[in-house]
């Protein structure tokens, strides 16, 4: 049973509802940006992401990957972070176009 | 006139300039040392200010104070147990959003609560406009802005603090983060039954307790735990609200939270916070366009390091060679000042020389430590272990331990103290424990020596080779200790790379007086007192000219007359001036090191080590190269022989050890406790007799293990 309760609430839950359109984070290449769909994974491990600003409905973009390929360093809420691209795959993103970014 | 003592806490994220706002309120009246029981930091400084007495407490850094690692632990239990009267949350005015979610949680916390807008003159030039006035009314605090390397707004900041610990400050108000009619129902329900006993509202807020169980917080169901009867109904009454709440929000209710508050943030921003066409041009990014370019990345950090190590010894070899003076000097005096004895003995041999060789570290510390801030404050180290990170994670450790343990190499003390730069204590505590495996400069004479001897024209790959086993070993332990004592899941690597900054000279000079100050005072003891032990083993009894005649003397005998002719002659056409041979090196066999010597010795027999060799390898306990000098005086080559001396080469290989024994000495030099300067900065940097005693206990072990494996597997092989 699921009762909506505010608007911000709709409107994340109107993201979810497209699930067949997200792609891992680990999968963009660089320059590619899109918002948080969903973090997946261990209680902790969410929970440190979202306090670190990976919140759903949040613009990120993929700065660079490190020389050997992994990490990933991203762009979010306006500062520069890396993550494991193990880990980044558990950030499931719905793409933006380059014309809407 | 002083008044009162205010205890004022610093919060804020890492990076947001927390340290060099500290560091310009307390200047260098800063004590350093640990929060009980675990290898964070603590530091704090008392300061007068406007007839009060400041007590000024630099927590961790952190990004929240969720309970996950242990410097939110740290913090959070300052924060709710000590009640500081003032909590100053250090945040960078130019990364505002993420900065202010810890502002959220200390709000909740209901602390008395002031804001420092850090780096103000960064977000200006970024074109961010701030509303301070308006932030503070929303948020019920005091906003104060500070430039922290340019020592602006600290006055006004701890007036402030003045203020608000007094209550004369108008705009300190008591917020709740508003979370919305669901959440707000099951807090309001969790903390009615918490006030059904009004001892626990006089300890903690309600409020934040009631938060904190509806989010599963461990630390705080433990506390509530303790409490009882009422406890178990309060718990009860939370579990009750999360499963509500899971079925309505199909979510874990701590992200729901963490949701809310990033909303609240969000609707704050948009109130105070005006971007005028922010600037495009981003030097930082432009600058790691290099730094961390595919290609270029690798080789300049690869440059950096050698440039770091090259500065570092090549400096450094100037005021070691004074400090080596120095002592030699102090020694030589006191030695002709005082009428001989065991006093004089124990002054130039124990504690001279046990000082001389804590010292003698001195210059590469300070200078390691002054490239180590210099990477750390300007942003590169975040950018080192980006470029690492993938070729450490393959041990399970983080890529900010490439340094430290790249460092060994030349010296594992200062390597030790530089795990410090590693955030979380796990990865912290395993670098440090794979560290000593980093074959460090002072091994390098007895590989030398023994390569040299046996080795002929391989020599240089002998030494090589020995290298790669530590780096080896290093990987292997890693693995084994990840698995065994560092189990589950390690912490994600969420690191923020922060944008380059200049970093000030004082700050640099602060951080390295730090880390030399450390190194003096707190380890300088152990090792004093260890040199002083492995002096008395070595000098007493005193007149016992050759041991008593149990079973290790015997073989020592038959041993004397078996090999005397070929290093005495060869001692006498050498001429050699040190004038010990055979008088000392029955002496040094008679004393208690002898004795051990021959105590232990069937112990490493199976590792091929005579009783000589068990002696050095105890003796190089105090540091490495004593190992050499050792068995210069037990092969009466001579104290002061060097491994490149040809009489002691002779004299091993008269010995009766074989190229094999050799190598195994050689892997067991390696892997054992490198001396006791290290000793003591495992003690002091792990803050636990536990973890020190533990690693001494899996290097000996671990030595002892792969020298068998070496000599017999070796021998079954047929090569020796």
């Amino acid at each position: 049973m699921r009762r909506l309760l505010d608007k911000e609430l709709l409107l994340k839950s109107s993201v979810s509802l497209r699930e067949g359109a997200m792609i891992p984070l680990s999968q963009f290449k660089e320059g590619e940006r899109g918002v948080i769909v969903k973090v997946q994974g261990a209680g902790a491990f969410r929970k440190r992401l979202q306090e670190m600003g990976f919140i759903r409905g949040t613009e990120v973009s993929v700065e660079k990957y490190a020389p050997l390929r992994d990490p990933v360093e991203l762009i979010v809420k306006g500062y520069h972070v890396s993550l494991r691209v193990e880990e980044a795959a558990r950030v499931l993103m719905e793409k933006q176009e380059e014309e809407g970014a | 006139v002083t008044r009162e003592t205010i205890t004022v806490a610093l919060a804020g994220n890492p990076n947001s300039g927390k340290t060099t706002v500290f560091n310009h309120i307390t200047g260098t009246r800063q004590h350093v040392g640990n929060w009980p029981g675990v290898t964070v930091e603590k530091k704090e400084g008392i300061i007068q200010h406007n007839g009060y007495r400041l007590r000024v407490v630099d927590l961790p850094g952190t990004y929240s104070l969720t309970a996950y690692s242990v410097e939110e632990i740290v913090a959070r239990r300052f924060l709710v147990d000590e009640k500081p009267d003032v909590v100053v949350d250090i945040v960078d005015a130019s990364n505002l959003e993420r900065n202010l979610y810890l502002a959220t949680q200390l709000i909740e916390l209901g602390v008395k609560l002031i804001l420092a807008l850090n780096m103000a003159d960064v977000a200006e030039a970024r074109g961010h406009h701030i509303d301070a006035d308006k932030l503070g009314a929303l948020l019920g605090v005091p906003v104060v802005f500070t430039v922290g390397t340019r020592n602006q707004g600290i006055k006004e900041l701890l007036n402030k603090v003045v203020e608000v610990a007094e209550d004369r400050e108008t705009s300190s108000r008591h917020i709740h983060i508003a979370y919305g009619g669901e959440l707000e129902k099951e807090i309001k329900k969790i903390q009615d039954v918490i006030w059904q006993d009004p001892s626990i509202g006089k300890r903690y807020s309600t409020r934040w307790l009631a938060v904190k169980l509806l989010e599963n917080d461990g630390a705080a169901r433990e506390r509530v735990g303790t409490l009882g009867e009422i406890g178990g109904r309060i718990l009860a009454q939370a579990e009750a609200g999360r499963a509500r709440l899971g079925e309505i929000y199909q979510d874990d209710t701590e992200m729901v939270l963490t949701d809310q508050r990033y909303g609240f943030i969000g609707g704050a921003l948009k109130e105070v916070l005006r971007v005028s066409a922010e600037t495009k041009f981003d030097v930082s990014r432009q600058v790691d366009l290099i730094l961390t370019n595919r290609l270029l990345g690798i080789p300049i950090f690869i440059f950096f390091i050698w440039a770091m190590f090259q500065l570092t010894f090549t400096l450094g070899a100037y005021p070691m060679a004074w400090i080596d003076a120095g002592v030699g000097w102090i020694g030589g005096l006191a030695a002709s000042a005082l009428p001989a004895g065991v006093f004089r003995d124990l002054l130039v041999n124990g504690v001279i020389a046990g000082v001389g060789s804590v010292i003698i570290f001195l210059p590469n510390i300070l200078l390691l430590f002054f490239f180590i801030a210099l990477f750390e404050d300007t942003g590169y180290l975040a950018r080192a272990a980006f470029i690492m990170d993938r070729v450490m994670h393959v041990i399970g450790l983080h890529g900010k331990s490439f340094i430290p343990l790249l460092m060994g190499f030349g010296c594992n003390v200062p390597a030790i103290m530089a795990a410090r730069t590693l955030e979380s204590e796990r990865d912290r505590i395993l670098t440090i424990l794979i560290n000593p495996l980093m074959s460090c400069s002072a091994r390098l004479p007895v590989y030398v020596l023994l390569a040299g001897t046996f080795f002929g024209a391989s020599a240089g790959n002998a030494i090589f080779s020995i290298y790669g086993l530590g780096i080896a070993l290093a990987i292997a332990m890693g693995k084994l200790f990840r698995v065994s004592l560092f189990r589950g899941d390690s912490a994600p690597f969420v690191m923020e790379l922060p944008p380059y900054r200049v970093p000030t000279l004082k700050s640099l000079l602060i951080h390295m007086w730090d880390r030399s100050g450390i190194f003096l005072r707190k380890m300088g003891r152990v090792i004093l007192i260890g040199s002083v032990v492995v002096w008395f083993l070595g000098a007493f009894p005193r007149h016992a000219v050759v041991p008593p005649a149990a079973a290790p003397g015997r073989i020592s005998a038959g041993e004397l007359a078996a090999d005397s002719p070929a290093p005495r002659p060869g001692a006498q056409r050498s001429g050699h001036g040190g004038g010990v041979s055979e008088e000392e090196r029955l002496r040094l066999e008679g004393s208690y090191l002898g004795r051990l010597g021959h105590l232990i010795e069937p112990v490493f027999a199976p590792l091929g080590f005579d009783w000589r060799t068990s002696v050095a390898v105890i003796s190089g306990f105090v540091a490495k190269e004593i190992v050499v000098s050792t068995l210069g005086v037990l092969h009466a080559a001579g104290a002061d022989v060097n491994e490149e001396s040809e009489v002691l080469r002779r004299a091993l290989r008269a010995s009766g050890m074989t190229p094999l024994g050799a190598y195994a000495l050689m892997a067991f030099v390696l892997t054992y406790v490198p001396c006791l300067a290290t000793v003591g900065a495992i003690r002091r940097e792990t803050n636990s007799w536990k973890w020190t005693a533990f690693s001494i206990t899996y290097s000996l072990t671990l030595a002892w293990v792969v020298a068998f494996v070496i000599f017999q597997g070796g021998r079954l092989l047929g090569l020796g």
